[in-house]
């Protein structure tokens, strides 16, 4: 591979995977480390990718498994557990919530960086197990499938995770999206 | 009687309801489908059930409501996969994997 070609890719991709990879990762530094060893790992296997259009998505789902496999030599353990913001019901079944009055428009968010920036804070405040499956799923568009094989877990956990972290991250983001207009 | 004991009362009154009538989902219960009712999972006659619990109550709804909108926004504040992805190109990190042997 000739190093002006190699140096082009690093170049054309490596903000998004830096991105990505501290979105799984919750952490910078390695983070640099995992993009490093996911940009070796892609040039070792370049040779079998046919097809130039399929480069990113190639380069994703490297970058997505090398950070994956970082994350579980961490064997890291949330402080928070997950149930602290899923919904309460009382003892017949009955949601416990008050009821919302004016809710931010999607648009609001798209406009206002500081309010995108807060979603990326709460965001992050997910623990590891399902924030990594809202992203892969929600965000970067894996199928249940494919999520379950990435993180060698049953498409059942995968679907009971995703709503749990959906759940937990519209727990975090209220405050947000019910006072989006200040 | 105060505003919270009125809550509680009416809510228990929702409950007693919802858990007798037939055909009637509990909050508890409506929340297991939330995820295939987004994925357009639910058979015709679970859609039906699930409308309903939503036409009957409104924590419900506004939950619902929330939810669909968290999940809106999270999308456009961590997706945009198109926008360039602002901040510096770290040079020492390009150049560490340039010179890297590995290959």
């Amino acid at each position: 591979m000739k190093p002006q070609h190699k140096k082009l890719i690093v170049e054309n991709n490596i903000a998004w995977m830096l991105l990505l990879a501290e979105q799984i990762l919750n952490d910078h530094s390695l983070a640099q480390d995992v993009v490093q060893e996911a940009f070796l790992n892609a040039f070792q296997g370049y040779s079998a990718l046919e097809d130039q259009s399929k480069l990113k998505p190639w380069l994703k789902r490297i970058v997505v498994n090398t950070a994956i496999t970082q994350l579980r030599q961490l064997n890291r353990r949330s402080e928070q557990h997950i149930d602290d913001f899923l919904p309460e019901f009382d003892e017949n079944g009955c949601r416990i919530e008050e009821s919302s009055a004016y809710l931010a428009s999607t648009e609001e968010f798209v406009e206002n960086e500081m309010l995108r920036a807060s979603i990326q804070s709460e965001f992050s405040k997910l623990p590891d197990d399902y924030r990594i499956v809202l992203l892969l799923r929600d965000i970067e568009g894996y199928d249940t499938g494919e999520v379950a094989a990435l993180l060698s877990i049953s498409s059942s956990n995968v679907k009971t995770r995703l709503h749990r972290a959906r759940s937990a991250l519209k727990k975090l983001l209220e405050p947000i999206l019910l006072r989006g207009r200040d | 009687m105060n505003k919270t004991l009125i809550l509680r009362m009416k809510r228990w009154l929702k409950g007693q309801m919802l858990k007798r009538m037939p055909g009637m989902l509990t909050c508890r219960e409506f929340e297991e489908f939330i995820l295939a009712y987004f994925d357009d999972d639910l058979t015709e006659r679970q859609l039906t059930t699930f409308k309903r619990h939503l036409s009957l109550c409104k924590e419900c709804r506004d939950y619902l409501r929330l939810y669909e909108r968290s999940h809106a926004v999270t999308r456009v504040a961590l997706g945009e996969p198109d926008k360039p992805v602002p901040g510096e190109v770290p040079r020492d990190l390009i150049d560490a994997i340039l010179q890297s042997k590995k290959m």
